[in-house]
Formats: structure tokens, C-alpha cells, sequence
């Protein structure tokens, strides 16, 4: 048994005393209840809605809109696929080694790809030099979702408006994002103290995230790298939540950390890259070693690339499962 | 009509029927989040294309071992590299899609999309 711990850090981590108690007014949140007019007012019109739509005397021509509809739509996919099955039926045959799709460009990166971005893993070599300006954009692509998601999804609007001093909580008015916001906040149900699933969570959380860096980390070396050890780590991420709840999580993971990994991240990989393909289009020497080929720290830019890549990744996927869930970080 | 390489190119012929099956689920779902799904196996589609067009028989993956580095031994690298251009585009749209269709049910408390052009119509919109 050890002796008592007197450091109010040690007691606050190991969650035996919480040093904001008593010091910050903390209000315990209700649960969310709607109105019973609301709801009455909200079943009245959706019942007026069905009869209108569904009323088969009045809206007979809609009824018939319908059908034709869906037999036109039913009529137009037979005769696409059928169209697109002909075009397959006068492909060149699969697995020939003769098609036009094996042409000189993809000889080149099989037979020189080695010597010239030092991966072992040719697509990998191929998507990370050849074309790491199109996984830029991917990445790109991947984090404006996440600020669109966040735009259409955050609830902070009325978290303002709840923080207004000297209104009671009863008189403040109830619009649509309150609703929405009570709806979308499970954290009244926390912590959930499953005990089966934090368990199982903390034993293979840690085995999953190494995975996911062991997958990033030999991209260049065997399949996998930033997009797929990216995912894997986002789903660590996702289990560990599930487990522990917001609390847990958002001691090491908030909005600003999403900020600045994804802000360096892309900052990093368009630098290093516009500096590699500068020098390489002006034959100079740009002083990255490739390395022995098979080696954990060979082939250039590919690897801290790749770390770039599935952080970027594995914070997206994390930032959409919590932007679905609770709207907002 | 019909070609000759039908039945010797059936994977693309999946690819294609899974298409079809994906565009009617767009077509003929009412529901958003179905319409959504329909959209995914469209994508599901062209990842199994892009996968069928990158193969060569008996060959094995593009990852160099013991230094061979022959075209005879590897399969084309390129379509592999276009699979995840669209997995991560996918991805993108299916999660901006998702929010917009969450967006809509608070708005109109229904998935049903003649409900909310019902309501629409109803608003003077």
C-alpha cells in the first residue's frame, strides 16, 4: 500500500478530489424535457402534412407522379447498368498483362522507383513523391470536410446566450439549437461506468493505437502508411471515448489541439514538399538522403510525410465522431 | 452486340451491377440517410473497378522483395494510388452529407424528402 499522496495534482489525476469543487459555481445539468404544447403543436402538423400528401382522392396526380417515377427510375437504371455491362463485355480482358492501363508509366515507377524515392512500397513511393502533391490535396480535402462539418454542426450559439448573466435559467427562451443542443449532449449520462467495455477499452486501446504507428510508420516499407495507420489510431481514439467519456478525453484532446496538429501537419508536408520539388525541378541538390532502401529511416521525405498524413487522418476521423455526437468539440 | 470478354471480365461486371444497384437506391429512397447509402455503394462500385482494372494475373503487389525489379513481377501501381484518392473523397462527402442531412432534421423533424418538400411548399419557400 502506498503512502497517502498530498500533491493536489497526484490526487486530481488519479481522480480522488476535484480542486475546482466549491471554488467555481458549477450548476448540475437538467435533463432535457420538451414542452408538451410543442410536441402536440409538432404531431398536429406532421398529421395534417400526411393527409395532405397521402390522400389519395385529392392528390391522385401526385400518387401517379409517383409510380411513374419510380417505374422511369427502375426503366433507367436497367438500361444504365445494361449499357455499362456492353461496354465491360468489349473491355480488354482482365489480367493481361498487355492492356493499355500497363503502359510506360507504370514500368517507370516499378522499375526505377526504388533508386529514385528509396521506398520499397511502390505505391507508396508513388503517392508520397511522385504525386504528393495530389495527397496534399487529399489531406486538404480531408480537413476542410472537418471545418464544414464543424460549421454546420456546432451548437455554441446558444452556449453563449445560456452564459448571459442575470437571467434565470427558466425565463431564457427555448429555440430550436437549445432543443438540439440537449438532444445532441449525452454527457448528462456520464461517466458510464461500463465496466466490460473499460475493461476490453483499456486493454486494447494502447494495443490499437501502437498499431495504427507501426502502420504508419513502415508505409514506405509494407502496406499501409499515413491514410490507413491514420484510421486505425482514429479508432483508438473512438473506442478510448466510448469507454471513459468527454472527461477523459478532453484532458489530452480538444478543439485546439485538432487546430494546431492539422495547422502543422499541412504546414510541414507544403513546405518540405514545395522545397523537394523545387530543388528536383531545378537539378539541385536537395540534401535529403534516401538511405538504404528497407531501413525504418530511408526514402527521404516519405516517412515524416507519412506522420504528417496520419495525423491529419486520425484527428479528422476523431473530430467527426465527436462532431456527430455532441456537436462541437 | 455483346462483346467477347463478358464473362472474363466478371469482376467489372460486379463493379458495374453494383453501380446500378447503388444509383436506383439513390433514385428510389425516400429516405436521406438510404439515398446516402445508395451513394457509398456507387463508390464501393468504382473502388472494385479501379482494383480490377490494376490487376495482371499472377503477379503479386508493388512491394519490391529481395531487389526484383522487373515489370513481369508487379501489378500496375497507379489504379491503387486513384482507390485512395476516392476512399478519402468519399469519406469528405459522405461526412458533409451526413451533417446536411442533420442540419435538415432539426429543421423539419423528418427524413422523408417529399415531407420536407411538402413543407417547403407549405412555407412559400
Amino acid at each position: 500500500m502506498k503512502e497517502k499522496k498530498n500533491n493536489a495534482f497526484t490526487r486530481w489525476f488519479y481522480g480522488e478530489e476535484d480542486t475546482l469543487l466549491d471554488k467555481v459555481e458549477m450548476k448540475p445539468q437538467k435533463e432535457y424535457a420538451p414542452r408538451e404544447g410543442e410536441i402536440r403543436e409538432l404531431m398536429k402538423e406532421r398529421e395534417m402534412l400526411r393527409e395532405q400528401i397521402y390522400d389519395v382522392e385529392d392528390n391522385h396526380k401526385l400518387r401517379l407522379f409517383h409510380k411513374m417515377y419510380q417505374i422511369a427510375a427502375v426503366i433507367f437504371c436497367l438500361t444504365l447498368i445494361s449499357i455499362m455491362l456492353v461496354t465491360v463485355s468489349w473491355l480488354p480482358p482482365n489480367g493481361d498483362p498487355d492492356n493499355p492501363v500497363n503502359n510506360e508509366v507504370s514500368a517507370r515507377y516499378i522499375e526505377s522507383g526504388l533508386q529514385e524515392t528509396g521506398a520499397v512500397n511502390i505505391v507508396t513511393g508513388m503517392i508520397l513523391d511522385y504525386r504528393a502533391f495530389d495527397t496534399f490535396g487529399e489531406s486538404n480535402v480531408l480537413f476542410i470536410a472537418t471545418v464544414t462539418v464543424l460549421i454546420l454542426l456546432r451548437l455554441d450559439k446558444e452556449k453563449k446566450a445560456l452564459a448571459k448573466p442575470g437571467v434565470p435559467v427558466y425565463q431564457k427562451p427555448v429555440d430550436e439549437l437549445t432543443i438540439a443542443k440537449a438532444q445532441a449532449d449525452d454527457r448528462v449520462y456520464e461517466p458510464k461506468n461500463d465496466v466490460i467495455l473499460q475493461k476490453v477499452a483499456g486493454f486494447l486501446v494502447p494495443i490499437i493505437i501502437i498499431f495504427g504507428i507501426y502502420v504508419i510508420l513502415n508505409g514506405h516499407l509494407s502496406p499501409g502508411g499515413g491514410f490507413s495507420g491514420g484510421a486505425i489510431i482514429g479508432a483508438g481514439l473512438i473506442l478510448y471515448l466510448n469507454a471513459f467519456g468527454f472527461e477523459k478525453t478532453e484532458r489530452f484532446f480538444t478543439e485546439k489541439t485538432y487546430k494546431w496538429t492539422c495547422f502543422f501537419a499541412l504546414t510541414f508536408y507544403c513546405l518540405a514538399k514545395s522545397y523537394s520539388f523545387f530543388t528536383g525541378a531545378n537539378h539541385l541538390e536537395s540534401g535529403i538522403p534516401l538511405g538504404t532502401p528497407g531501413a525504418i529511416l530511408s526514402s527521404g521525405l516519405i516517412l515524416p510525410l507519412n506522420i504528417c498524413v496520419g495525423l491529419v487522418v486520425a484527428c479528422t476521423m476523431y473530430a467527426f465522431y465527436v462532431l456527430f455526437r455532441k456537436g462541437g468539440f | 452486340m455483346v462483346g467477347p470478354n463478358l464473362f472474363i471480365n466478371y469482376g467489372e461486371a460486379v463493379a458495374v451491377i453494383l453501380f446500378g444497384i447503388g444509383f436506383s437506391n439513390l433514385l428510389l429512397q425516400k429516405n436521406l440517410i438510404k439515398k446516402i447509402i445508395g451513394l457509398n455503394i456507387m463508390d464501393t462500385a468504382i473502388y472494385l473497378f479501379l482494383a480490377e482494372k490494376g490487376y495482371i494475373a499472377g503477379r503479386v503487389a508493388p512491394i519490391v522483395v529481395d531487389g526484383v525489379q522487373e515489370v513481369e513481377a508487379y501489378i500496375n501501381p497507379v489504379p491503387s494510388g486513384l482507390v485512395l484518392t476516392g476512399i478519402v473523397v468519399s469519406v469528405s462527402v459522405t461526412a458533409i452529407m451526413l451533417s446536411l442531412t442533420i442540419r435538415l432534421y432539426r429543421r423539419y423533424h423528418t427524413l422523408d424528402l417529399d415531407e420536407i418538400s411538402m413543407r417547403l411548399k407549405k412555407e412559400g419557400l
